[in-house]
Formats: C-alpha cells, sequence, structure tokens
C-alpha cells in the first residue's frame, strides 16, 4: 500500500514538472515555427528590396519599411494619449480619490479593458472616423490618428492598473515623512511617492506600449491600410498601414510556401521579437524593483 | 515685471489645489467615454435584441435574421479553450507555487510565461493556422481554433491561479503534512479546493479575452457562412466577434441596428463574465478560512 | 461546487444539441453520414452571390450543405492549390505562378465562367462629377491628377480607396484601369490609395466622405452611391454599367466571375454546379445587381 502510493505520487509530480516546463516549450515552439517558415524570406528576397519603401506584394515590391513605420507611428500616437492620461488617473485613484470613488472607478477602467479590439474598431468606423474628418478637416477619417486615439483607449486599463499597484506599494512611512518635512500632498506625489514607484510604473508604461504594437482588429479597421511612409508631423493625420493588419489582412490568400507567405511569416517573427525585447526589459524592471524593495525593509 | 514666489505656502497650496482639478479632469477625461462607449452601444443596439435575434440563423445575406450560430460557435471555442488550458494551466500552476525552488530554470519559466502573454494576437493567428490548420491538416476548425486561443490564455490562467495558491497559508500546508499527508494529496486536499474560487476568477477572466478575440481565430476556425451549427471539432465555426467583423465591413447594406445588436451581444457576454468574476471574487472573500 | 458547474456545462450542450432554430430545419440534430458537404471560398465580390445561391440552393436539397467563406480570390485559389476547399471564388483568371503552384500539389484546376460583373468607379452623392475617361481613372489611381478641381469638380482632395491586393477586383483594376489593359505597362496605384479589407469598406466610406472615389463590383452598390459614366477613349460615348452594356459589350470594364474545382467536379458539387446555370440560380445573380451569364 505504502508502495503504490509513491508509484503514483512520482508519476503525477512528474507530469506537474512537465506542465511548469510546457511553457517554456510553448515560446520555443512560436518561435521556431516562425523562424522556420519566415526565414526564407531572407534568401527569396533581396535585402535592399526588403528595406525599400515600397510594398505591393502582387508585383514583387516587398519593402517593409511602410509597414514598419505604420506601427510606429501609431504606437508613438498612442503612448503619447496614453501615458499622460494614464499616469494622471493612476495617481487620482490612487492618492487623491476617496475610498467610495476608487470602488467606482477601479472597475470601470477594467470594464474598458475588456472590450473586445473588434467593438472598438466598429465603433471606430461608424462613430469616431466621420466624426474626426469633419472636425479636423481631413480627406479622411481613417487615418494614424484615429487609431491612435482608439489604441490609447485599450492600452489605458493596463497603464491605470499596474501603475495603480505601484503607487499603493509605496510604503506609507515614504508619505509621513515628507509630510512632516512641510511638503504638501501636491509635492509629496510628485517629488516623492511617483518617483519611489517609478519601476512599477515604467513596467505599465512597457506593457502599454506591447499591447499597442500588438493590436490588429481595431487598425485594421480605421487606419486606412495605406502603406506610406512618414512625410511629416502632418502625416498623422493621413492613412498608415501597419504590421498587424499587414498580416491579417493578407494571410488568408497567399498560397503555402510562397514568397508572399514567408515575408508575412517573417513581420510575424519581428513583433514576436518586439514584444520579446518589451516584455524581458519590463520584468527585469520589476525584478530589480522587488530586490531593492528586499533590501530597504530588511 | 514681478516675480510670483512659488514657495509660500498659499502658493503652494494653490498649486495643489490647481493641480488636483486637472487630475480630476483627466481622470473624468478617461471614465466618460467608457461609459459614453457602453450606453451608446446599449441604446443602438437595444432594438435588434429579441428572442428571434438570439436563437435565429442569418437570413437575406445576413441583413436579417438572427446570429444564433455565432453565439453557439462563439460558446464552443470557450469551451474547449478551457478544456486544453486548464488542465495545463493548473499543472504549471501548482508547479510553480509548490515544487519549483527560485532557481534560473524558475526565472526562465516566469520569463516565458511574461512572454507568451505579450505575443500579439494575429502572430498567435499565423502559429496557429501554420501549425495546427497546415501542418497537422486540421484544417480551418474549432480543433485549431481552440487549441491557438488555448495557448493564448495560458498565461493569465497560470498567473492567477498560481497567486491563489499562494495565498493559501503556509500553516495549512504545515498541519497537513506534521500529519502524514504527502505533498500531491496536500496539494489534492487542502491548497487547491482552498485556491479554487480564486483559480476560478482567473478562468473567467481569461475565458472573457478569449470570447472577445478575433486575430487567433480569423484563420484557424471562422467562417463566413455556415448553413448549419457546427457537427464535429474539424468543423468551421461562425463566432461573435469575426461575425461583427464581417457584417460591419464587408456586408452591404446590412441594417445598422443588427450591427448594434451583434455588438450589444458580445458586451453583454464580456460584462457578464466580468461581474461573474467579480461575484465569484467577493464571495470568496467572505467565505476565506484565512 | 464543481459539481454545480459540471452540471452547467452538461446542461448548455443538451440544450444545444435540442434545439430548433427558427430556419424551420428540424433535422439538424440528427447528423446522417450521408450529408453532403460543399466548402466554397474566394472572391469577396462573389460572396454575397454565393451565400444567396447557398440559401436556394439548401431549401430545395436539404441533404446538402454549402459553407460560404470570404477573403479574397487570391485566398479561394489558395486554399484550392492546399487542397481544403472544393469549390474556389474568383473575380479573377488564376495566374499561370498558381497553376503551376496547383500542378505541383497534384491539383488540377477547372475553370468555369458563373456570372458577369461590371466594375462600377463611384463618388459621394455630393459629388458633382459624372463622367471620367478610363485615361482619366488611370491618372486619378496613379496619383498623377490629385485634386477634384482638375477635372472641373469642387477644390477638395482625391482621396483613393481600392481593395486589398489579394483581391481579384484590385488585380483587375490594376490590369485593366490603371495599365489600360497593356500588360507591359508598369503604373501602379499611388502610394496614398488606401487598402480596404473589403468591399462594403469602400462603399461605407464614400457614403460618408464627398472627397473619396472607389471602385466596387456591381453589386455593392447601392442606390445612394453615384456611379461614374465611363469612356474608353477620349472620343468615345460615356456608358453607365448595367446589364445591358456589360452583355453588350459596350461598357469598357466589365469582366467574369468564375469559380475554380479541382479536376472535374462529381457528385454533390457536380449537382452544384450545375444547379448555378439553371435560370432559377441565374435570376439570383441579376438580383444581386450582377448579370447573369445565361439569359433567364
Amino acid at each position: 500500500m505504502f508502495k503504490s502510493r509513491d508509484w503514483s505520487e512520482f508519476v503525477i509530480t512528474r507530469i506537474i514538472k512537465l506542465t511548469g516546463y510546457s511553457t517554456i516549450i510553448f515560446v520555443v515552439l512560436i518561435f521556431f515555427f516562425l523562424l522556420n517558415e519566415g526565414f526564407p524570406t531572407f534568401i527569396e528576397v533581396p535585402f535592399a528590396s526588403l528595406i525599400s519603401d515600397r510594398w505591393y506584394p502582387i508585383e514583387g515590391y516587398y519593402g517593409i519599411l511602410p509597414l514598419l513605420i505604420g506601427s510606429l507611428v501609431v504606437t508613438v500616437g498612442a503612448t503619447t494619449i496614453a501615458i499622460p492620461v494614464g499616469l494622471c488617473t493612476a495617481i487620482f485613484i490612487s492618492e487623491i480619490s476617496p475610498r467610495w470613488l476608487r470602488d467606482i472607478l477601479k472597475p470601470a477602467v477594467e470594464i474598458l479593458g475588456g472590450i473586445p479590439s473588434v467593438v472598438l474598431g466598429f465603433l471606430g468606423i461608424i462613430v469616431l472616423s466621420p466624426y474626426l474628418r469633419v472636425l479636423l478637416n481631413l480627406p479622411t477619417g481613417l487615418s494614424a490618428f484615429t487609431g491612435a486615439v482608439l489604441l490609447a483607449a485599450m492600452s489605458l486599463p493596463t497603464i491605470v492598473s499596474i501603475a495603480d499597484d505601484a503607487l499603493d506599494a509605496v510604503p506609507r512611512s515614504y508619505r509621513n515623512a515628507s509630510l512632516a518635512l512641510g511638503a504638501t500632498d501636491w509635492q509629496t506625489i510628485w517629488n516623492v511617492t511617483v518617483p519611489a514607484a517609478r519601476s512599477g510604473i515604467l513596467t505599465a508604461f512597457m506593457l502599454g506600449i506591447g499591447r499597442t504594437i500588438g493590436e490588429t482588429m481595431t487598425v485594421m479597421m480605421v487606419t486606412g491600410n495605406a502603406p506610406v511612409l512618414f512625410k511629416g508631423f502632418l502625416s498623422f493625420l493621413y492613412p498608415v498601414r501597419t504590421m498587424t493588419a499587414t498580416i491579417a489582412a493578407e494571410m488568408g490568400e497567399v498560397a503555402t510556401g510562397s514568397i508572399h507567405y514567408h515575408i508575412l511569416f517573417f513581420i510575424g517573427i519581428i513583433l514576436f521579437l518586439f514584444s520579446l525585447v518589451i516584455n524581458i526589459t519590463a520584468s527585469a524592471v520589476v525584478f530589480r524593483q522587488h530586490k531593492k524593495v528586499e533590501k530597504i525593509l530588511s | 515685471m514681478f516675480k510670483v514666489n512659488l514657495s509660500t505656502p498659499q502658493s503652494r497650496l494653490t498649486i495643489q489645489k490647481i493641480g488636483y482639478l486637472s487630475l480630476t479632469l483627466i481622470a473624468i477625461l478617461t471614465v466618460v467615454p467608457i461609459i459614453a462607449i457602453v450606453v451608446h452601444i446599449f441604446i443602438q443596439g437595444f432594438s435588434a435584441i429579441s428572442w428571434e435575434f438570439l436563437t435565429g440563423f442569418p437570413k437575406d445575406g445576413m441583413r436579417a435574421g438572427g446570429i444564433f450560430p455565432a453565439i453557439v460557435g462563439t460558446f464552443y471555442l470557450t469551451l474547449g479553450t478551457a478544456i486544453f488550458s486548464i488542465p495545463i494551466s493548473i499543472g504549471a500552476a501548482v508547479y510553480l507555487s509548490e515544487y519549483a525552488s527560485e532557481n534560473r530554470w524558475t526565472q526562465i519559466i516566469r520569463i516565458a510565461i511574461i512572454n507568451l502573454a505579450g505575443i500579439p494576437s494575429v502572430v498567435y493567428g499565423l502559429f496557429g493556422l501554420g501549425l495546427f490548420v497546415i501542418f497537422l491538416q486540421f484544417g480551418t476548425s474549432i480543433l485549431a481554433g481552440c487549441l491557438t486561443l488555448s495557448i493564448m490564455t495560458l498565461p493569465i490562467f497560470i498567473s492567477t491561479a498560481e497567486e491563489a495558491m499562494r495565498s493559501v497559508p503556509q500553516s495549512f500546508r504545515v498541519v497537513s503534512i506534521s500529519l502524514g499527508a504527502s505533498q500531491w494529496q496536500t496539494i489534492r486536499r487542502i491548497v487547491l479546493p482552498q485556491a479554487q474560487p480564486g483559480i476560478l476568477t482567473g478562468v473567467i477572466l481569461g475565458l472573457e479575452r478569449a470570447v472577445g478575440e478575433t486575430a487567433p481565430i480569423l484563420f484557424t476556425a471562422a467562417a463566413f457562412f455556415l448553413p448549419q451549427l457546427p457537427n464535429s471539432a474539424f468543423d468551421a465555426t461562425m463566432a461573435l466577434p469575426y461575425h461583427l467583423f464581417v457584417i460591419s465591413t464587408q456586408v452591404p447594406g446590412m441594417p445598422v441596428n443588427l450591427q448594434y445588436g451583434t455588438a450589444l451581444v458580445l458586451l453583454l457576454f464580456i460584462l457578464g463574465m466580468n461581474i461573474l468574476a467579480t461575484l465569484v471574487r467577493s464571495h470568496a472573500r467572505k467565505q476565506r478560512q484565512w | 461546487m464543481q459539481k454545480f458547474i459540471l452540471a452547467g456545462f452538461v446542461f448548455l450542450i443538451w440544450m444545444n444539441g435540442g434545439c430548433i432554430n427558427s430556419s424551420g430545419r428540424n433535422d439538424q440534430d440528427i447528423s446522417s453520414s450521408t450529408d453532403k458537404y460543399i466548402e466554397n471560398k474566394g472572391s469577396d465580390t462573389i460572396v454575397n452571390l454565393a451565400l444567396a445561391w447557398a440559401e436556394e440552393y439548401q431549401k430545395s436539397n436539404q441533404d446538402t450543405r454549402v459553407s460560404v467563406t470570404g477573403g479574397g480570390s487570391g485566398t479561394g485559389i489558395a486554399a484550392l492549390i492546399n487542397g481544403t476547399v472544393d469549390i474556389a471564388n474568383a473575380s479573377r483568371r488564376m495566374k499561370s505562378e498558381e497553376y503551376e503552384n496547383a500542378e505541383a500539389n497534384g491539383i488540377e484546376p477547372h475553370e468555369f465562367i458563373i456570372a458577369k460583373d461590371a466594375i462600377a468607379v463611384i463618388v459621394n452623392h455630393a459629388n458633382p462629377i459624372d463622367k471620367l475617361t478610363l485615361e482619366q481613372i488611370s491618372d486619378i489611381y496613379s496619383g498623377k491628377i490629385r485634386n477634384w478641381s482638375v477635372l472641373g469638380g469642387e477644390d477638395l482632395p482625391i482621396v483613393l480607396l481600392s481593395r486589398e491586393t489579394n483581391s481579384g477586383t484590385h488585380v483587375y483594376f490594376l490590369e485593366e484601369v490603371l495599365r489600360l489593359g497593356d500588360k507591359n505597362n508598369p503604373t501602379l496605384f499611388s502610394r496614398d490609395t488606401l487598402l480596404l479589407p473589403s468591399s462594403e469598406g469602400i462603399s461605407s466610406e464614400i457614403r460618408l466622405n464627398p472627397n473619396a472615389i472607389g471602385y466596387d463590383g456591381l453589386g455593392y452598390v447601392t442606390p445612394d452611391l453615384k456611379v461614374i459614366a465611363i469612356a474608353k477613349d477620349p472620343g468615345a460615348a460615356y456608358i453607365l454599367p448595367t446589364p445591358e452594356t456589360v452583355i453588350g459589350n459596350t461598357y469598357p470594364i466589365a469582366r467574369d466571375l468564375y469559380m475554380y474545382t479541382n479536376g472535374a467536379p462529381s457528385g454533390a458539387v457536380e449537382e452544384y454546379i450545375n444547379w448555378i446555370f439553371t435560370p432559377d440560380a441565374q435570376n439570383i445573380v441579376s438580383e444581386l445587381g450582377f448579370i447573369p451569364i445565361v439569359n433567364p
């Protein structure tokens, strides 16, 4: 009787260990699969063509520069809106608002995070795009700006909730010490609390950016999908084409194994690497924060 | 020319008042659009909701009739995702919480989880297309869609489950071991049941994300129109988010209120799951034995 | 707690299986293995027609199921080459590279012309322009003409709308309009062209935007959009797209719509394709704004 329990215990423990390591297996699997299907691009497409400024695959133009720039423009725009607004909202929720208001605001922001991207894209087409076209007198409302506004709305909940947690984690003693020295609450927030929480806040920003780069449906529906290069600040109000929208729009049509197929996987590799870099940086920042806090509290 | 002294107590208080006001306005700027979006969809879509809409098939090229197959499809995809993802996630969470020591390998696992969480949904779709649809020859099917979605939801399930298990006090485990139970018995009979509400919350929130995603199922599971409900896991299926995408961008002459109606149904699904998760969370807090 | 959830799931699954839907087919829950299943994929131009055909065909052939998906002509042809569909819908002919790929995969495409379509060039209702030559349209879309005032319209920038590159409609427009039918013409769409993922996307933007110009199959044109009359050459007459002008070959940009199968069709697929050439099916073609291949 003792023996059989040992045996089943042994098997179960091994299985559990396997599931734990399976996460690594999945990441590696995804990366190698993308690499396998995307690598032929280097052989099939001359490098000069790859970094050219024209994306028109059916005629052999495989320049991914407009797509990279498109993703970049929309991401920069969205983060420019989302970071200040998100940080201020997080500060408001964490430092200023009374308890009852906080209990309303936090769930409200979570709800925004739950709204599917296709619903926001739908509202973008029907409501936001025509409105912006009329308001700003643009040729068309399908632009990088429209995309940026909606993407800011999508990454806001991530930024707010993580920044709020970071601000919450700052020890009360910091604030009390500052107030004891005669600073106002306002001065305390900006000179003491926020700097103390800065790695957590930075993490919030990075994860928000990560969310924005990877967004697909919303940008596909409202950014106009024109593969152009950035021609100055005003280009922001004109259509662009992102990497994610390109994959989503063109993937269905490619014949397996064609050059177009390979280059779409190649774009997928680029997206994967972007998110990898952002996430590793963000988590490295968090690890350092934990170690620092442990040192201070010990 | 006059200089303003910004460090007198009055001016500091004034700055604070202005600052507080600005932050309040910004916070309102965040919340008002959220409420406006939800209310707008509700008002515009409400007229389309009817028993026929929810249980009928699309007619007249999608322009009339109901969205039943899309609702069912979403349900099947969610169910399949749960079936594949939950066992692996709980296993991984148990490993991280109960067995693993904080060495380099564990750190690598954690980084892997964070990365899975950050991969764009369209890259998952690409991966799912390449591996499940083409390489393993499942074709455009519920199976391919579920497998893709389940890898995507792994990180959410794992992190919430692990957190739930970690919050079970160590004393519970210690007492169990001291009574002669093995580690697995302790986990199975003490830790898991105690962590169950937390795990459940995580499951609901993770599935909530899977319900709303379009890009992963775009090439792995979704179909524009199916004349009947899917019969097997190898059939393609309609799904709510894909259906909304299709009727808002590809069907000419689509009545606007039906589009809003579909958006509303999707939104209600999501909000419903959100409320469910919150209820489970607060119920668990009351029931907690520590 | 767990038992409750399990019971809930079982209940929902049971509810599903036994559900009677409003389309009136009560035999849904009994899926017999003799059911014939046809998968139809491809052109977004054809998708609504294919959908209408599928609906109509299944009314009288209850043992056959036809599923329809869009994605563009390129999508359908790729799927045929990959061996994952029975019928590929295409609004353009298969290219020689695609025939080569098919051969390499052991697929033998058979072509059927199932309807005719006119490409309508559309503008917003408020736009005063109502006729253009093919060359003018080519200049507009290649970016040479950028403002409506050059053509006698208002002083507004021209916003170019197009389908995605995987669309057969796009390829046809590139070859026949931008390049004026000349295979050696290297003209490309202007870089500022918005490549929208669907025909309806074009229609809805034009409805809302007075600066926009777009092109679409006639089946996507609703009465609130303005269709431009087109002259083949600068001296020729300006023709509007209608069934008469297409069949009479006077409208310059009309094309055939295709369905491709792997090899000669047999069984359920053969019956379906035969049915498509019957007057019943071709009536539906007219109803949807396309031009029937068989005079009903």
